[in-house]
């Protein structure tokens, strides 16, 4: 059977002033399959919300394919879109910025079964109990508005909203990167609880490795617009093998009683994405750089001996 | 033991009438890193921004304490008096660095007027400090940046800039309040790297300001947690990983998905951090605490032991 999600070769292109163009995705190509949970991890700029967005058309995409269930989604019109997006939802970061804060709500989580068209009205309310209940808010939750909750609160109400259709897919775009820490382990265990009861599949995307590494089967690195590495969670954390993996890794700092550890501090600051170096676009910022790595650009390829589960895209794992 | 640098005695402050800070008290040594750990709300930034008494009076208003620096009491000094110490003999960084920077001047015109805010020196001698600075907090190709406004720099170099302007005049203190919060991880290590390089050289020391646990882990000498206004727990930092007393500091801890096995499920911490107003009696961990006893919501603990202490009626062995 053949993945849920299969991108290939996504790019998005934004044109700047004076013909400058800046290559947000550049050929993105990943799979995902039912109710598994890919993990996106990292920094700003380097394309991993763009590549949420672009992937449910919510921007859309310059070239390249998103087939879901073998059908590609650039080749829809938008009746054909619209009832495809009933099994893809996304979850924002910002709990106070995506809810309207004039609609109570019991209004908000309905919402989508409003614009579908699904249920009498009966059907609808009971639908909206059944998930009220489903992430844990309290029932008198459908009166109030957005503003009387706290951010994690907030955030299950977005939550509940995205799974109001039944989706097959979420994108997780931080869901909680803006929450304290004791809150953010709440939505955490929620969105994990969920996506085994529901059999959800899932795109996380965060900066957080450590929040990735949590609720992932998987996971993809994302440098200035490409996918630099994937493997699975143990794989990538066990053993990173593209150097901009082992940086992150290495730059995160650990609640540990050890203290410091040496770590590689990456020289330089991310390049300008709208005239990103030749090569490997890491290559400027690179400890093990090669004099090649400013020619040619490597591509996403199996490694080693886990030649399935593991992707690099560098020279260093290309002498046989 | 010689006198510290900073004491921060019972420092207790209000807005508007309600107590946010409450008897908060802390030593800080010459060249030591201590952390102030919290999550939202805990009072934090409010502790640090009364050190410098850089809050609008009103509504804000410290009700009792003192805040020794260098033996002097700071809440007894005038506003002149302030001024003088803040940028000169104490330094600080926020969390945004664009919104600290003036977008409308240079950075060199930046650097230069905290030199000569506080300096004896001409233009010509400031600017050559400001290149001075900019090549120490590491800036590539300092001399153009000098000419550059704020916002032809990344967030990153951003905070170099603001670095450099808290470095000027080499001070004793160095109040860091989340510096690194809005940066990406691999340019937070070089942040951290860079304070901790400049500590070590200049003898500086540094009240770092946080919400990350793996940063106060991996820099600080000490750590003070704070919750809901109060300090619970003070340890020297590996004290505090192996062995945290408060109950607040041990589920905070547990909760951090970094400790626990992927996929399993994290702790959790119950309810919500009471706000400031509406604190219960005694301990404000207890109406969330798993080994809250009889006396945790009615009696507020004192603090017990000496390097490593702690205020919980019940505290983890």
């Amino acid at each position: 059977m053949s993945a849920y999600l299969d991108v290939r070769d996504l790019s998005k292109t934004y044109s700047g002033q004076g013909g400058s163009a800046v290559r947000a995705l550049d050929e993105v190509s990943l799979t995902l399959d039912r109710g598994e949970v890919l993990g996106i991890v990292g920094e700003s700029g380097c394309g991993k919300s763009t590549l949420g967005r672009a992937i449910l058309r919510l921007v859309e995409p310059s070239g390249g394919r998103v087939l879901v269930e073998d059908e590609d989604l650039l080749g829809l019109g938008s009746a054909g879109l619209k009832a495809r997006r009933r099994d893809l939802q996304i979850i924002f970061q910002d709990p106070f910025g995506s809810l309207n804060p004039r609609h109570k709500v019991g209004a908000i989580i309905r919402e989508p079964l409003d614009v579908h068209g699904i249920g009498t009205r009966r059907e609808r309310a009971a639908r909206v109990d059944e998930l009220i209940r489903l992430v844990g808010l309290p029932e008198a939750a459908r009166a109030r508005y957005p503003h009387e909750f706290s951010g994690g609160q907030r955030q299950r109400i977005a939550i509940a909203r995205a799974l109001a259709l039944n989706p097959k897919l979420i994108v997780a775009d931080e869901p909680v990167s803006a929450l304290d820490v004791s809150i953010q382990s709440q939505i955490i265990n929620l969105i994990v609880s969920l996506r085994e009861r529901l059999g959800l599949s899932m795109l996380f995307i965060s900066h957080d490795l450590s929040v990735i590494r949590h609720v992932s089967d998987r996971i993809a690195v994302m440098y200035l617009g490409r996918i630099v590495e994937t493997g699975t969670v143990g794989g990538i954390m066990d053993e990173p093998l593209h150097p901009y993996t082992q940086a992150l890794l290495s730059a995160i700092p650990r609640p540990r009683a050890e203290g410091r550890r040496q770590r590689i501090v990456l020289r330089g600051e991310l390049p300008d994405p709208a005239n990103p170096p030749t090569g490997c676009a890491f290559h400027t910022r690179c400890p093990a750089a090669m004099p090649q790595c400013s020619v040619d650009r490597p591509a996403l390829v199996p490694r080693r001996a886990q030649a399935v589960v593991r992707t690099t895209a560098c020279h260093l794992y290309e002498v046989a | 033991m010689t006198t510290p640098l900073l004491r921060v005695q019972d420092l207790s402050m209000a807005i508007g009438g309600t107590p946010v800070v409450e008897d908060v008290s802390f030593d800080l040594r010459s060249g030591e890193m201590l952390g102030l750990v919290g999550e939202s709300g805990c009072g934090k930034t409010v502790t640090a921004l009364s050190i410098m008494r850089l809050f609008p009076e009103p509504p804000g208003r410290i009700t009792g304490g003192r805040i020794l620096f260098r033996g002097e009491d700071l809440l007894s000094t005038g506003e002149a008096g302030l001024r003088e110490i803040r940028g000169d003999r104490i330094g600080m960084i926020f969390q945004e660095p664009m919104t600290s920077l003036n977008p409308v001047f240079t950075i060199g015109n930046q650097i230069e007027e905290a030199v000569l805010l506080h300096r004896p020196v001409g233009r010509a001698a400031a600017r050559r400090r400001a290149l001075e600075l900019l090549d120490l907090v590491g800036i590539p190709a300092p001399r153009q940046t000098l000419d550059r406004h704020p916002h032809q720099l990344s967030g990153g170099q951003r905070q170099r800039v603001m670095i450099a302007i808290a470095l000027a005049n080499e001070p004793d203190l160095l109040v860091a309040d989340e510096p690194t919060t809005a940066l990406d991880v691999t340019v937070q290590a070089q942040i951290l790297e860079l304070i901790q390089d400049l500590r070590t050289r200049l003898g500086m020391a540094v009240l770092l300001i946080t919400h990350d646990l793996g940063v106060v882990a991996e820099y600080c000498d000490r750590v003070a947690v704070m919750y809901a206004g109060r300090i619970v727990e003070t340890a020297p930092t590996a004290d505090l990983f192996r062995r945290p007393r408060h109950r607040y500091t041990q589920a905070l801890m547990n909760t951090i998905p970094a400790l626990n096995p992927p996929g399993s499920p994290l702790p959790t911490i119950a309810g919500q951090v009471p706000p400031p107003g509406r604190r219960p009696t005694g301990c404000s961990f207890a109406p969330r605490c798993p080994a809250s006893v009889v006396q945790c919501p009615e009696v507020l603990p004192e603090f017990v032991g000496a390097d490593h202490k702690a205020r919980c009626w019940n505290p983890a062995s």
